[in-house]
């Protein structure tokens, strides 16, 4: 596999004063699916748009397999993309939508109909070419756009939040299809999401973006479980913290709510007295004790979310509040709020993250 | 069942509001509008002693009234061709063209003002303008050497008329165009971008198109509005200019045709020319917007 | 990119020029009354013309009894249909559409024909009457203008939903109508009003074919016996048109939003 399929060096973008995004590299290889997160604001739009060429770099270079595309036109790139709002052109029907890169591109009228035809399959509307965009539904438009976007066989694909129109459902559905379409034609995607969970359930590698700069970048295990910034751990994922004051720097003793508990690590700085912030995910806390959990904290119930096949619980710990997910137990009552209850961790999962 | 049962006590009176508030609008719909007009066909279709004949509508075809009836048609196809496809460049030079935004903004108010600047001080403009004695016509003679008049130039003639029209024309295509190219997303550009394609060929494919049935529905208004306008052509000209609205302006004021009834033809064929245009558009729209809602 | 650029620049300076060089021509030409030099004696030979004044504010006052009407036939009309009679609006948007169809010429002889002297309503048999003709056309040529501004905004404050809201609270259709619609509409009534204003106020062909003493009329009777005044009556013309479209850009500023946005 070509490791540098897509690369981008020290990608910088300056509207006047405001420098968007700031000395971006990164490399991905050929078929990879990458998905740029990041809040709104964080530069991510911005980067895929100087992919497409809708915008020039104030410096750095993109490069596709090998090639300097940095200056290249949008309509010399040979990329596809898929909009937000689907784009599609409300005066041609699907068929002449789809067909539009092929016709640009000169293929003649005959191969034009198989190839739309094959398109129509592969997204799963077939006989749908003499519709008007009009006439469908939102996740039908953005399948369409799809087509029309890898119907020219293009070298890479563009997604730009290609989901957030849409139903949560077809959100779902769409997402799974896209990845499958994506993994049966390996065509290197980029996809640019502010849904951590759409990023993390789709993507084979992910840069998580803040403020114009890249946070961490790896698959999305790596990104979840081994946030690499605090920025990370609370952007991806829930994320508990914990505040909690230093007993014992060498013993990794720390004091919460009144409870002694010990760590597996302290920040690097830590010294006796002082606060430290501790985070977790909600998933590694359990009700009452439970193997392998060296850590166990009492509260109380404060909060009782019921959503179906999971309870969401919040359980105060003096000032902190955590959250924990349990699963419905048919033949129990969830607890009730003001409960006493009784929690556990492992000391491993809990990380002391830099201030 | 039984007979003390009284019958449920009749609901209060209440005031029609809605009935009395479309009222007005309907009498004065009726009055205004409706009445006149049908007035006018039934005077087209009456002799001199009240009895039905279609002699008007033939008195319609002698060469005087068919030269009007063609100048004033090729004056407003003219002036509104020519009006829909410059206001349609400058609507797209200042609104995708990336001028400045407070360009557009005042653009937009003068078109306003401009598309109202019609009529008898229009006239006087254009005089002051491209007259015998305009500032354009002196400037181009005394520093150019090209003199207009000389070279066949007549502010009194159909291309005068033409250019002094354009005035109002292409504002109001402007005013009336601006919400549509509003309305083309900057995603459609890009897609087609994407798939390869240059600008010419967006717009061939995709930018015109769906401008095209608004452009069609603003060139009918526009050649109605030329169609029917006097004022400016009066102020100009005088009577001396055969146009089918002076025409009828001096049967009106002294029954030049000698004949109520033909004037009354005369009007009507106004209303089936501006009103062929309307449904010419309406035919060419249809098959046009089959992609709309 | 930058092609393009050049090319919006160029298609505006041409418009830019066709529009500016007339309104400097007559402006130019208008002070060209005194031998020799630029002087305002063209307009002060129009503003001491008593003809001037008179014609000029009967126009004012017609255009504003026009307005008046104006509103009182449409507000009510595009409320309640809008309201209760969805069904009637395409039947107010054909009816609205006419008046740009039917040229004015056209309406104003169906006039003279039906409402002369002699007829059951006599509208031209006096002069109160042909003013109130007059006036009745004026409205008839404004009512596309004043019935979209009216129908734009009812449009943006969703009056059903104003309506229902004011109705729980106990109000009754007058004090809906009143406190709660007509504030809220006010800066699209008064688009429609400046507009009615502009396209009234110099108005020639029904004025005179009714021989009614109004601006219009009067514009054409200095241009046939002037040679400076006109280009000085044609500046003004073109001032009080900018008043009354740049009033509808201010009001525009304290128009109300849609709260439906979705952009």
């Amino acid at each position: 596999m070509n490791q540098d399929f897509l690369s981008v060096e020290n990608l910088t973008k300056s509207f006047g004063n405001n420098t968007v995004v700031k000395s971006v590299s990164f490399a991905f290889g050929k078929g990879e699916f990458i998905s740029l997160l990041g809040p709104s604001g964080c530069g991510k739009t911005t980067i895929l748009r100087m992919i497409a060429g809708f915008e020039n770099p104030t410096t750095g270079t993109i490069r596709i397999d090998g090639e300097d595309i940095t200056h290249l036109k949008p309509n010399q790139r040979q990329l596809g993309m898929v909009f937000q709002a689907y784009a599609l052109f409300p005066n041609l029907n699907v068929g002449d939508n789809i067909g539009f890169g092929l016709k640009i591109a000169g293929m003649a009228k005959e191969e034009r109909r198989a190839r739309v035809d094959e398109m129509l399959k592969l997204i799963g509307l077939p006989g749908f070419e003499k519709r008007y965009p009009y006439e469908m539904s939102g996740g039908q438009q953005q399948r369409v756009a799809l087509a029309r976007a890898i119907a020219p066989r293009p070298r890479m694909l563009l997604l730009d939040e290609p989901l957030s129109a849409l139903d949560a459902k077809i959100r779902v559905s769409l997402r799974e299809e896209i990845r499958a379409i994506q993994l049966d034609l390996g065509i290197t995607t980029v996809f640019v999401t502010h849904d951590q969970e759409e990023a993390l359930s789709i993507s084979d590698r992910i840069v998580v973006m803040n403020s114009g700069h890249i946070e961490q970048l790896g698959a999305p295990h790596e990104i979840y479980n081994k946030p690499a910034t605090r920025f990370v751990a609370t952007f991806v994922g829930q994320l508990n913290t914990i505040e909690a004051t230093i007993l014992d720097v060498a013993a990794k003793t720390v004091s919460i709510d009144g409870q002694t508990v010990q760590v597996a690590q302290l920040p690097a700085d830590a010294r006796v007295g002082a606060n430290s912030l501790l985070t977790l995910r909600p998933e590694v806390l359990s009700i009452g004790a439970r193997d392998g959990n060296d850590i166990t904290l009492t509260g109380t119930i404060a909060d009782v979310t019921f959503l179906g096949s999971v309870i969401r619980l919040r359980v105060a710990l003096g000032r902190n509040i955590l959250s924990l997910d349990t699963f419905n137990d048919q033949r129990t009552a969830p607890p009730s709020r003001g409960e006493p209850v009784t929690i556990s961790l492992a000391s491993k999962d809990l990380l002391a993250l830099q201030i | 069942m039984n007979d003390t049962t009284t019958s449920p006590p009749a609901p209060p009176r209440r005031i029609p509001w809605d009935t009395l508030a479309v009222a007005p609008f309907v009498i004065f719909a009726v009055m205004f509008l409706f009445l006149p007009t049908l007035s006018l066909v039934g005077t087209a279709f009456t002799d001199r002693t009240g009895n039905f004949t279609v002699d008007n509508i033939g008195g319609l075809f002698s060469d005087q009234i068919v030269a009007a009836y063609w100048i004033s048609i090729r004056i407003s196809g003219a002036s509104a061709i020519l009006g829909a496809l410059i206001g349609l460049a400058i609507t797209l030079a200042v609104i995708r063209g990336r001028l400045p935004a407070p360009l557009r903004s005042a653009v937009m108010t003068f078109s306003g003002v401009a598309s109202n600047f019609a009529g008898v001080p229009l006239a006087f403009a254009f005089i002051a303008t491209l007259g015998r004695l305009g500032l354009v016509t002196i400037i181009l003679r005394t520093l150019f050497g090209l003199d207009l008049y000389r070279s066949g130039f007549n502010l009194l003639s159909f291309w005068g008329l033409t250019l002094t029209y354009l005035y109002f024309q292409i504002p109001l295509m402007m005013l009336t165009i601006a919400p549509a190219v509003d309305g083309l997303k900057k995603e459609w550009n890009e897609a087609a971008q994407m798939l390869g394609a240059s600008q010419w060929q967006f717009w061939r494919y995709v930018g015109l198109p769906i401008l095209w049935p608004s452009v069609l529905g603003t060139l009918s208004l526009l050649f109605a509005n030329a169609f029917g306008a006097i004022a400016t052509a009066w102020a100009l000209t005088g009577s001396n200019l055969n146009i089918v609205t002076v025409l009828l302006y001096n049967q009106i004021r002294g029954d030049a045709l000698q004949n109520p009834g033909l004037g009354a033809a005369l009007a009507l064929g106004m209303i089936v020319i501006t009103s062929l245009a309307n449904v010419i558009y309406l035919v060419v729209a249809n098959r046009a917007e089959r992609w709309m809602k | 990119m930058k092609a393009n650029k050049f090319w919006a620049w160029l298609v505006f300076a041409l418009g830019a020029a066709y529009f500016i060089v007339p309104l400097l021509a007559t402006f130019e030409f208008s002070l060209r009354m005194r031998r020799g030099t630029y002087s305002f004696d063209a307009y002060a030979s129009v503003f001491a013309d008593p003809a001037f004044a008179a014609s000029f504010s009967y126009s004012v006052v017609i255009g504003l009894v026009t307005i008046a009407v104006g509103i009182l036939v449409v507000v009510p009309a595009v409320y309640f249909v809008r309201l209760r009679m969805p069904w009637l609006r395409p039947f107010m948007e054909f009816i609205t559409l006419l008046p740009l169809v039917i040229p004015a010429l056209v309406l104003v002889y169906g006039y003279i024909r039906l409402y002369n002297s002699s007829s059951i309503i006599p509208f031209t048999g006096s002069a109160l009457g042909t003013d109130i003709l007059l006036t009745g056309a004026y409205v008839t040529l404004a009512l596309p203008y004043m019935y979209r501004a009216v129908d734009n905004g009812m449009r943006t404050i969703d009056i059903a939903t104003l309506t229902e809201a004011a109705q729980i609270m106990g109000a009754n259709q007058a004090q809906i109508v009143a406190q709660i619609i007509l504030p809220n509409i006010l800066v699209a009534i008064l688009s429609g009003a400046f507009l009615t204003f502009a396209i009234v106020i110099g108005e020639f062909t029904i004025a005179s074919l009714l021989n009614r003493p109004a601006f219009g009329p009067y514009l054409v009777g200095i241009g046939t016996n002037r040679a400076y005044e006109p280009a000085a009556l044609a500046i003004i013309s073109f001032i009080i048109t900018w008043g009354a479209m740049g009033m509808i850009n201010v009001l525009g500023r304290f128009a109300p939003h849609t709260s439906a946005r979705t952009d």
